[in-house]
């Protein structure tokens, strides 16, 4: 049973752990550094509820592995928030009831934190495509859009 | 959704991979972009006693025109592919493809050469591929092998990759003016394998005919299948409506499909001729006809 | 409705931000599986690939070898302690691990506890199950044949897979009425199974004390307390006494339904935690969750209707067969074998109505209502706004004309229907108006017929619901013999702050805000002041839980019952402040002033501090309440949704191409968390008209049993909601208001089926079984000879 010296930086934060080979990145971050905010939703690949950045792109974490994360660069929600303040999508996921349970959250604000890096205004057809590897059973996906939206339009602002 | 124990290496060159693949030989399986792989081993559903990472070797994600040849390293992303301008103004049935691979968060991870080599008849490149008459570079121990994309799929989930080569490159000729190609696939939903798909490259003639005609579908079948008949009917002949209708019929012909819960066979082969008529009705739009 | 207090006060009416989501936003959720204890071990299940089959032997010397693997439990193991059945919430019986049998694909077979989560996987791998296949019975028709294997062996004397027979109504004047009738229509339909997926599957963490002789269970569950009486009387003989055992259900990633039931999984779990004396952790996958958990539907309905020529409906008959898996495990109240399907007479003023529904055991997982139905609602309406529609289409008649005709008119609320409910409050007609205004119902029927002339396919369907929420008044309805009140609990600090405690459990819905904002409704505290609290049975009153949207009917109703017996100490206390009579007091919220001298006031903040420094002698101090809400009815919400389909008519995908929603639950508390339930809702509407279905081969193999088969909407299938409101307050609830959170599941599969149906009706199409897949419509289209 192999394992591996890893190096992951998370939200900034260097991480030196030991892993078994076959370790999910997802289960690194929730179960080993304890960062429980990215969630596991399914077992196919499909909810996305996994949803991070790796080295800025997201990726599902489950079907990634740890050793696959050695020596880049992971950001989960909880390092969004930066010195107290939100970041404008939580604002908006706030602002215009985005979330229900919030189980899905994560997941879409790290897609749509992606999104809004790569496209400073989408369209709604542009959201709900960007969104389309995040399941969600409470919203019906209405407000994720406004709540998209609303920071794309904040951010604009800010810029 | 726990793979059982494997061993894992990160060989940070070819060689080194290759020498891994030689070494472990059927116990060895490559981890691309790993998005059809980790999910198989996450249900037990194969098993791998070593898995050689290739997501270390520098030089494997590429897209570039050169001497006459659109060149596409094997492990380029699906992301990649979806955001390059080359291929979204010159290639659009690539485009097209790259698209609807799953879903946009496993295209960041998902590669090309991975999506080929898999052998999954319900992968979405290897049609493309073939309507573009693409080859396929195999590196392994003793150099480089081109092998023509249409003896590149051999079975479910066979392909003619031996144990110890990876999948290094694919080429596809530049086409020629007056090209045009689309890639149509019908889906469930965002994310679904397809229930069927239709690759259409062509190139017209100046008298508006079809000088050549690629055609081939997506998971109507154990592996992708080329419409070679559709394909040998259509060349030299306008592509009105009456010979797309029967060009699609023969496309539709040269299915067999399995009935699941995407559809039933008749089901299947009657969206392989809807889906490769449009498809073609696409291309030819692209291509500047009509 | 304009709000009575201040956005500062975020009373009814408000659409004030979340007070839960600051944790949400922030990825510091406290979902189970986020939660571990020291020394906690983990568990995982082996499963059964055969849907029935004798057990031959389990053998777990492999299992044990692997590092980390510690025990395997097996039915066995539980049999020494009498807990390898248990009872189901409908008071049939279902196993917690077998002995003899597996009676359905993926049912537990035995568990392994091992000291990771990676341990316990491979450990169920090295179990090795012998199993001995038996005849299997999916088909509920071939259930009831005479030579139908009987599969629950374990019940003696039974001969045959009947469950129940369920009636109501009048069959003999509902006979008569249909002999009667200048027309009649028929028509069967059936209702598949489907699963609830909500993101978070289930799971628990059981913690036994063996110290302190207590039981903690962290647990994914809708109804807390109820979860801890039954473990006191199923596990009561092993030691398990109620005040020494505590549920706590934390942050739930969605319910529906699905985290009603007592799974399995939990009682082993709980069991391996006492035995071992450790804490013990079981999270199932999203497979076992689809394939083993609670579903909902599975209604095999006849519908019939009979009417004059001008299209009034005289009577309704609908027949059912509800097959509901090897055991009845459904969440019903007790005495609603069928849920509230007698709901069926819908919006509609029928005079004679009967229905019976026949329950039936095959070889699937037990459950029945476990998707957003509220008690088999969904089931109901979607059969009358099917054969309706039926109707319409047989007379000639435009269906928003025919229902026009017959919806019960404002004036006979309180209505009595044929079946026996009193519907209390209802306006369906403007709400039909404004849904046809908004998505412009004459323009699209014009356009349909341009379009129908060139072949064209294009569809309007119309559904116009009543809804039954919030079970319910003790008279007919408790579970398991617990009535079905529910309950708030409210204290005032010194300092004018409240917590409120409630016996529901949210898992999105939203308690936290909207519960605050009835107490600051009727107190004039500020909302943002109120702590609200559910879920821990060590602290809050006991209650029923949230599902069947009962919250706001009932919960909702204790907390401003509660903060009016507040507000009566109150008036004594400011009476005494002001030294004037109570009747000389006026109150606005917030605060209590002197009739006619209205700078003399006392504000709520003033009356708190007062009820612990400066009470009246002889009133006891502090300023809290409880109150037990029995509801004296249910509330009826209803509405009318429009849907706008296209055709395509090579492949058969039908796309919405608009869906107007015109809600009315009565008043509302926070109108932007009111739409989240429809917007909600709706997709969860969408999804089994155009796209879920759990089917079984004839070996009782789960055809859906993981993502890639049972197909959740994503943002791209789901349709841009248009949401409008009309308001018809509650005569009876203490607020006005009106349960919401089912009603869009309840109403948007029928309009989505009545659209593709009247796509398809000028070719003779009478009726389609959803999920309405591509391929089923391109075989119509086949038939019909116009498919491209």
């Amino acid at each position: 049973m192999a394992t591996h010296e890893i190096r992951v930086t998370v939200n900034g934060t260097p991480y030196d752990t030991q892993v078994e080979s076959r370790l999910l990145l997802v289960h690194l971050l929730r179960d080993q550094l304890r960062l429980t905010g990215t969630h596991i939703g399914c077992d196919t690949t499909h909810c996305g509820a996994c949803t991070v950045l790796l080295d800025g792109q997201p990726v599902k974490s489950c079907t990634v592995l740890a050793v696959q994360a050695d020596g880049r660069q992971v950001s989960t929600v909880e390092g969004l928030e930066k010195d107290g303040k939100l970041h404008p999508l939580q604002e908006g996921f706030w602002e215009k009831h985005g979330l229900q349970c919030g189980y899905c959250t994560p997941g879409m604000l790290m897609t749509t934190c992606a999104l809004l890096s790569k496209n400073k205004a989408p369209s709604e057809g542009d959201i709900r495509d960007a969104i389309s590897g995040n399941l969600c059973r409470c919203t019906g996906y209405n407000n994720i859009v406004k709540a998209v939206q609303y920071a794309a339009e904040r951010m604009g602002k800010e810029a | 959704m726990i793979p059982a124990s494997f061993d894992y290496h990160a060989p940070g060159t070819l060689p080194e991979a290759l020498a891994l693949l030689s070494r472990y030989g059927d116990d060895a399986k490559v981890l691309s972009g790993g998005q059809s792989l980790l999910p198989l081993l996450k249900l037990r559903l194969g098993q791998t006693g070593h898995l050689i990472d290739i997501g270390r070797i520098p030089g494997l994600e590429y897209v570039r025109e050169e001497a006459g040849l659109l060149r596409i390293g094997g492990r380029t992303r699906e992301s990649a592919l979806e955001a390059s301008e080359v291929i979204r103004a010159r290639y659009p049935i690539l485009h097209d493809t790259a698209k609807v691979i799953a879903d946009p968060l496993v295209r960041n991870m998902a590669t090309i050469g991975g999506n080929l080599a898999h052998g999954d008849p319900g992968n979405d490149h290897p049609a493309t591929m073939i309507a573009l008459g693409a080859q396929v570079v195999a590196t392994g121990p003793k150099g480089e092998r081109v092998i023509p994309i249409e003896q590149f799929f051999l079975g479910l989930f066979r392909t003619a990759l031996r144990p110890d080569e990876v999948l290094t490159e694919i080429r596809i000729p530049v086409p020629p003016a007056r090209s045009g190609g689309a890639y149509l696939k019908l889906e469930r939903k965002v994310g679904d394998y397809a229930t069927a798909a239709a690759a259409a490259q062509l190139t017209l003639g100046s008298d508006g005919a079809v000088e050549r005609v690629g055609l081939a579908l997506t998971n109507v079948g154990p592996t992708p299948i080329k419409a070679a008949d559709a394909e040998k009917f259509l060349t030299g002949k306008r592509p009105d409506a009456a010979n797309v209708g029967e060009a699609a019929q023969r496309a539709a012909r040269a299915a067999s499909p399995s009935a699941d819960r995407r559809g039933s066979v008749e089901y299947k082969r009657e969206m392989a001729r809807v889906l490769t008529a449009r498809a073609l009705k696409l291309a030819v739009e692209r291509a500047g006809g009509r | 409705m304009q709000p009575r207090t201040s956005p500062e006060v975020g009373g009814m009416g408000h659409s004030m931000k979340r007070k839960e989501d600051p944790r949400f936003i922030r990825g510091k959720g406290n979902y189970v599986d986020d939660i571990v204890l020291p020394g906690m071990l983990w568990m995982d299940i082996v499963r059964s690939p055969f849907a029935h089959a004798k057990i031959k032997s389990i053998n777990t010397e492999k299992a044990l070898k692997v590092p980390g693997v510690l025990a395997v439990i097996t039915g066995e193991t539980l049999a020494k302690y009498n807990l390898h059945w248990m009872p189901t919430l409908m008071s049939d019986t279902q196993m917690v691990l077998p002995t003899e049998k597996v009676m359905y694909q993926a049912q537990e077979v035995a568990a392994v506890i091992a000291t990771s989560r990676y341990a316990a996987a491979d450990g169920v791998d090295a179990v090795e199950v012998d199993y001995d296949p038996l005849p299997v019975v999916v088909d509920p028709f071939k259930a009831l044949a005479p030579d139908a294997p009987v599969l629950r062996t374990d019940k003696k004397d039974k001969k045959d897979n009947r469950i129940f027979h369920w009636e109501a109504g009048d069959r003999a004047a509902t006979e008569k009425a249909f002999a009667e009738a200048d027309v009649t229509v028929k028509q069967d339909l059936y209702i598949p199974r489907i699963h609830v997926a909500s993101i978070e599957t289930c799971g628990c963490i059981a913690d036994f004390d063996r110290v302190n002789g207590k039981l903690t269970v962290y647990m994914t569950t809708q109804a807390p307390h109820a979860i801890r009486t039954v473990f006191a009387l199923v596990a009561g003989h092993v030691g398990l006494s109620e005040e020494r055992i505590r549920i706590v259900s934390p942050d739930i990633g969605g319910g529906f339904g699905g985290k009603v039931p007592v799974y399995p999984g939990y009682v082993i779990a709980t069991a391996a935690s006492v035995v071992i004396g450790k804490p013990v952790k079981w999270i199932e996958d999203r497979m076992e969750n689809l394939q083993a958990d609670s579903f909902a539907r599975d209604y095999h309905i006849t519908a019939e209707l009979a009417a004059r020529k001008d299209g009034t409906i005289t009577a309704l008959r609908m027949k059912t067969l509800a097959d509901h898996g090897y055991a009845d495990a459904a969440a019903n109240p007790s005495k609603f074998p069928a849920g509230l399907f007698s709901i069926c007479t819908g919006s509609y003023d029928v005079k004679k109505a009967f229905v019976e529904v026949d329950g039936v055991y095959t070889n699937k997982p037990p459950g029945g209502v476990a998707y957003r139905c509220s008690f088999r609602v969904t089931e109901a309406i979607h059969a009358i706004e099917r054969i309706t529609d039926v109707l319409a289409q047989q007379l000639k008649m435009d269906p928003a004309e025919l229902r026009m005709k017959n919806f019960i008119a404002k004036e006979k609320f309180p209505y009595k229907s044929a079946l026996g409910w009193e519907y209390d409050s209802g306006d369906y007609a403007p709400a039909l108006r404004l849904a046809m205004d908004k998505i412009g119902y004459q323009a699209l029927r014009k356009e349909q017929a341009e379009k129908r002339a060139r072949g064209e396919l294009m569809g309007i369907g119309i559904s116009s619901f009543t809804e039954i929420l919030g079970a319910g008044p003790s008279k007919h309805f408790d579970i398991l013999g617990i009535k079905m009140f529910d309950s708030c609990e409210l204290r005032i600090h010194p300092t004018g702050k409240a917590i409120a405690r409630f016996g529901t459990k949210s898992q999105g819905q939203g308690h936290e805000t909207t519960y605050a904002q009835i107490i600051a409704e009727e107190l004039g505290i500020p909302a943002s002041a109120v702590q609200v609290e559910e879920g821990d049975t060590d602290t809050a009153p006991y209650g029923l839980g949230t599902y069947a949207s009962r919250s706001t009917p009932t919960a909702g109703a204790a907390g401003a019952m509660a903060a009016r017996k507040i507000r009566e100490k109150a008036k004594k206390i400011a009476a005494y402040l002001l030294e004037v009579s109570e009747d000389d007091l006026v109150w606005e919220p917030g605060k209590f002033s002197v009739k006619g001298a209205p700078s003399r006031s006392k504000t709520i903040q003033e009356i708190a501090f007062a009820a612990y420094t400066n009470h009246p002698q002889g009133m006891e101090a502090g300023l809290e309440a409880v109150d037990y809400y029995d509801p004296p009815n249910l509330t009826f919400p209803f509405g009318s949704y429009i849907c706008v389909v296209d055709i395509d008519r090579g492949t058969g995908m039908v796309k919405i191409r608009r869906f107007v929603a015109v809600d009315d639950c009565g008043n509302i508390i926070n109108p932007m968390i009111v739409d989240g339930q429809i917007h909600g809702g709706l997709t969860m509407g969408m999804a089994p008209a155009l796209l879920e279905e759990i089917s079984y081969d004839e070996n009782g193999n789960n055809q859906a049993g993981s993502f890639m088969d049972y197909l959740v909407p994503t943002a791209v299938e789901s349709p841009s909601w248009e949401t409008y409101k009309t308001v018809t307050p509650s005569p009876h609830h203490p607020l006005g208001a009106k349960g919401v959170g089912e009603s869009a599941t309840v109403g948007a599969p029928p309009a989505i089926a009545n659209a593709v149906v009247d796509a398809l009706a000028h070719l003779g199409v009478k009726h389609i079984d959803i999920p309405i897949t591509p391929e089923r419509v391109w075989r119509i289209l086949k038939e019909k000879g116009v498919a491209e």
